[in-house]
């Protein structure tokens, strides 16, 4: 793998810098799918320890963020759209990265044991670990299939957050992790399509930079078929009323359009700009807010 | 370090203190919260 020095500077680092290295735009989606995974689940969550999950499952998403920052310093430095990030910047050095990274991911780990519950606990480290250990430092730099199974990462916040409201984990709870997990290889492909030589210069092996633009957009196709029948199917299965039902068919039906047109094209015209990729990218994100924000007023709505 | 450097030192330090005394607060704040929650719940 290519790599670059990361210069650091000997000033201390700014609190922004913290706060920067937590990924704050990435941690809303997280908060929103586990606030919506726990507001989903049946019965009733305390205000304040329904607080606390969230808090404590947007503090492992800033941990593992972290982590995952302080290992591919040296990797971030070689992106455009990276190498201004804290580390690579050289605004702060590598070891209060870690440290600030690991004492956040145990914070919210024991946080979430003591005041929530053991379940949502065990499944928040495990989450933490395996976005770090699993994805980061194992998969990412080896597979083009880093993206598939980094995805379960993502994947985790809305299982946390039903486990962090009653206790336990049902097929409902997994079903939402299977529509994020799925949902995250063509997000992501989408990205890369128009990002590609950023990762080429990385050497990070992404999957439009070692298999091509005809591969990647073909598996964008493929994957949407199974994340389009696990967002529809709490409906079927008696999880979810028609509210649901109805705007999952229907905000699916606008993201298969838009990946077909991804999938289906040949080639890259000159001076096209990746539109429909951007396109995609930009609607994949709003989907899965319309999605878990459909399954949350259904279930209000017929409550 | 010149003066300047110092300085901006100085600024950090006390913002970063600032922060973490807010952060603090904020917890100590949580946990009481939390831990009235749970008692009232009867699992404390």
């Amino acid at each position: 793998m290519t790599t670059a020095t990361v210069s650091t500077s000997i000033l201390p680092a700014d609190w922004r810098d913290f706060l920067a290295l937590t990924k704050p735009r990435v941690m809303t989606l997280v908060v929103f799918t586990a606030l919506c995974g726990m507001l989903a689940a049946p019965g009733h969550v305390d205000p304040v320890i329904g607080f606390s999950a969230i808090l404590c499952i947007a503090l492992a998403a800033g941990s593992a963020a972290a982590l995952n920052q302080w290992y591919e310093a040296d990797i971030d430095a070689l992106m455009k759209r990276t190498r201004n990030r804290p580390l690579p910047a050289g605004r702060m050095d590598r070891q209060s990265a870690l440290h600030f990274g690991v004492g956040l991911g145990a914070f919210s780990v024991i946080f979430m044991g003591l005041f929530v519950n053991l379940v949502s606990a065990v499944v928040l480290a495990g989450s933490i670990l395996f976005y770090v250990l699993v994805y980061t430092a194992w998969l990412k730099p080896r597979t083009p299939q880093n993206i598939v199974i980094g995805g379960a990462a993502g994947a985790f916040p809305p299982l946390i957050g039903w486990a962090a409201a009653t206790g336990h984990i049902t097929l409902m709870p997994v079903l939402l992790f299977a529509i994020v997990f799925l949902w995250t290889p063509p997000h992501f492909w989408a990205l890369a399509l128009f990002v590609k030589t950023d990762y080429a210069a990385a050497g990070i092996p992404m999957l439009p930079v070692v298999a091509g633009e005809r591969v990647t957009r073909q598996q964008i196709g493929l994957y949407t078929i199974p994340m389009a029948a696990a967002a529809i199917a709490p409906w079927p299965l008696g999880y979810a009323g028609a509210l649901y039902g109805v705007a999952a068919t229907l905000s699916t039906l606008v993201f298969a359009l838009f990946a077909a047109q991804v999938a289906l094209r040949s080639a890259t015209p000159d001076g096209d700009a990746m539109r429909p990729e951007r396109r995609l990218f930009k609607y994949s994100i709003l989907y899965l807010f319309m999605l878990f924000g459909a399954l949350v007023v259904d279930r209000w709505v017929l409550a | 370090m010149t003066p300047d450097e110092q300085d901006m030192v100085r600024r950090r330090q006390k913002g970063g203190a600032l922060v973490m005394a807010l952060l603090l607060g904020a917890l100590v704040v949580l946990i009481f919260v939390v831990s009235i929650a749970k008692i009232k719940a009867g699992n404390a």
